[in-house]
């Protein structure tokens, strides 16, 4: 801001009109902050007029800036105006029929998919994030491999997971189409998040905590588990969050390896639809497009809770 | 004392373990992707499967260009209509934005980030696309309607890592350049953007890998029509597309031919993967 306005200023000063001007107010004794913004907004609006191409230029991002924002407030905004009148309490019912295209199995094969794979993908991240931090040895050849393979990772499109999935899980291992082999796929999906997102967490604690530890005896597993871990809980929460978000919100990995029957399976080894699936499949019939925008809602929810969620651990971890 | 550093050794090997998983992972996906997809092209005939353009499994035609060529388009399709408007906005959050609404503006951008594929394809279907039949006519399904939604879901992708890299720019370039009489915004385009150049072409980057490996959204607003792409307003078939639409029916070679188009998407991404990490490493050298 202060720089800003100096440079603000001394723009002005190659103008001898202004220069006057500006003698004449600092001899009146101004605050120095007025005087700079003054002498900003001088600025400003003299050389828009001087130069059209940089005043094209400012009204091109507001511009493009207004489209995104409005964008995303028309989106959110217009799902949840068409789905929330057809939240019906038909859709919420137990059972799942042809006629009130329930959500509630779909909503609890959700949260049970959530949970195995992300018991499965938070500790395999967090442990792999901290070997990379606490263990590995700068310029280890071994260490630039896993980077790069976790890279490779998150750039491969959630199709190619769910075909993986499909030859993997379902057909060599012999999972079928199940709750398990969609997990497992996600796993691998949701894995190079994790391990990002922690190893950011843990390498933010500050080497003195480690020392601290290391001086009064406690060994290297002790400090880890003891002083490092807890103090980077928020972020790798955080990181743990986008996650969840991921897998809720994720069709194409689980089409051909979860499957897609609407019911909850009695055990992991049964296919079922999570909540983006069953909105899919729910569209592509073309026969319950309300019902469709009605989950569409609930999905929406879902994401605004978690955007909620990961927003306020930011905060925290950004207070410290 | 021994037990203890039984331990420490058990969980340091344990903490490895871990740390390989990634590394089997892609190993595991190239080994099962590749096995199963190259015989497949093998047997149809590399020229005849990359280059042929009839895809009719009935008829044991298996030729892929207009997927190939389909996801090309919708790609450079959402490079014309997102980027421009990522940059510019990235540029308002690093340089213009007021500090007061920066917080909420940016949770938004997350928020976007965060709307998953198969709601922004819903959107697609129920706005974009009766948008598009009522001002051109037609179906509306169409390469426009897959490229506009497209550009819509890369804003987020591209607008992060480009705010980031103008931020990461030095603040006496803006000074100087100031100092030297130009205006402010031909400060940030001149002489910021430049500056951040490597930063700036991998977020694009990402947003172009974002947008061909695009399945659920496209599905529902390209059409899904298996044949070259006649023009903006004819629909069309991505390879994502091919391989959701017809996976769950194919058997033998229909179905390998499948798995080999995910072999060709799957070395796309490679050679974007490849190239997004030596933009970053020249980034790097370069702050």
């Amino acid at each position: 801001m202060k720089a800003e306005a100096t440079a603000a200023d001394r723009q002005i000063s190659l103008n001898p009109l202004k220069e006057n001007q500006i003698i004449h107010k600092s001899g009146n004794g101004k605050g120095t902050g007025d005087r700079a913004l003054t002498g900003m907004e001088a600025g400003g609006s003299r050389t828009r007029f001087r130069y059209p191409g940089s005043s094209l230029l400012a009204f091109l991002t507001y511009l493009a800036s207004f489209v995104t924002f409005a964008l995303i407030l028309f989106l959110i905004v217009y799902i949840m105006v068409k789905g929330i009148p057809y939240l019906t309490p038909e859709l919420f019912s137990p059972e799942y029929t042809s006629e009130n295209v329930s959500l509630v199995p779909s909503l609890i094969n959700t949260f049970i998919m959530t949970l195995v794979s992300l018991a499965i993908a938070a500790p395999l991240g967090i442990f792999a994030a901290i070997y990379l931090v606490e263990y590995a040895k700068k310029g280890n050849r071994f260490v630039g491999v896993i980077r790069i393979t976790a890279e490779t990772l998150s750039g491969i499109p959630s199709i190619v997971y769910g075909l993986f999935g499909m030859l993997f899980f379902v057909t060599t291992l012999k999972w079928g189409l199940s709750l398990i082999s969609g997990a497992f796929t996600l796993v691998i999906m949701v894995l190079p998040l994790i391990m990002r997102t922690s190893e950011e967490a843990l390498k933010a604690v500050p080497d003195s905590y480690r020392e601290a530890s290391f001086g009064l005896g406690a060994g290297k597993l002790r400090t880890i588990f003891t002083i490092v871990l807890p103090s980077a809980v928020p972020g790798i929460l955080a990181g743990i969050i986008l996650a969840i978000g991921r897998v809720i919100g994720e069709t194409a990995a689980l089409l051909y390896t979860a499957g897609t029957v609407a019911q909850v399976p009695e055990s992991l080894f049964g296919s079922g639809r999570t909540l983006a699936l069953h909105m899919y499949v729910l569209s592509s019939e073309a026969l319950h497009m309300n019902q469709a925008s009605a989950t569409a809602v609930v999905i929406l929810l879902f994401v605004l809770l978690i955007n909620g969620l990961s927003g306020m651990l930011a905060k925290r971890i950004a207070k410290g | 004392m021994n037990l203890s550093k039984a331990k420490e050794l058990f969980m340091k090997l344990v903490f490895m373990a871990a740390a390989c998983t990634s590394v089997l992972a892609v190993f595991l996906i190239c080994l099962f992707l590749f096995a199963n997809g190259l015989p497949a092209i093998g047997k149809i005939g590399p020229l005849k499967f990359l280059l042929g353009t009839i895809w009719r499994p009935s008829n044991e035609e298996f030729g892929i260009l207009p997927m190939i060529v389909a996801s090309i388009y919708v790609t450079g399709g959402a490079i014309v209509t997102g980027v421009p408007i990522a940059l510019f906005t990235a540029v308002f959050m690093a340089r213009y934005c007021p500090k007061k609404i920066y917080r909420p503006l940016k949770s938004g951008i997350d928020l976007m980030a965060g709307v998953p594929s198969i709601v922004y394809g819903f959107f697609g279907l129920i706005v974009v696309v009766p948008m598009i039949r009522k001002l051109f006519g037609g179906t509306g399904t169409s390469m426009l309607a897959a490229s506009l939604l497209l550009g819509m879901m890369i804003l987020p992708t591209i607008i992060g890592p480009a705010e980031s890299a103008v931020r990461s720019v030095p603040e006496s370039y803006y000074e100087g350049s100031l100092a030297l009489g130009a205006t402010k915004e031909r400060s940030i385009f001149f002489v910021m953007l430049p500056a951040a150049k490597s930063g700036i072409l991998a977020a694009v980057v990402l947003g172009i890998g974002r947008a061909i490996g695009e399945t659920m959204a496209v599905i529902m607003v390209a059409g899904n029509q298996p044949r070259m792409p006649a023009g903006i307003l004819k629909g069309l078939r991505t390879m994502t597309a091919n391989i959701v639409t017809e996976m769950g029916y194919a058997t033998g070679l229909h179905r390998e031919a499948l798995i080999a188009t995910a072999v060709v998407l799957f070395v796309f991404i490679l050679i974007i993967n490849l190239s997004l990490s030596l933009l970053n490493r020249r980034s790097e050298n370069e702050g």
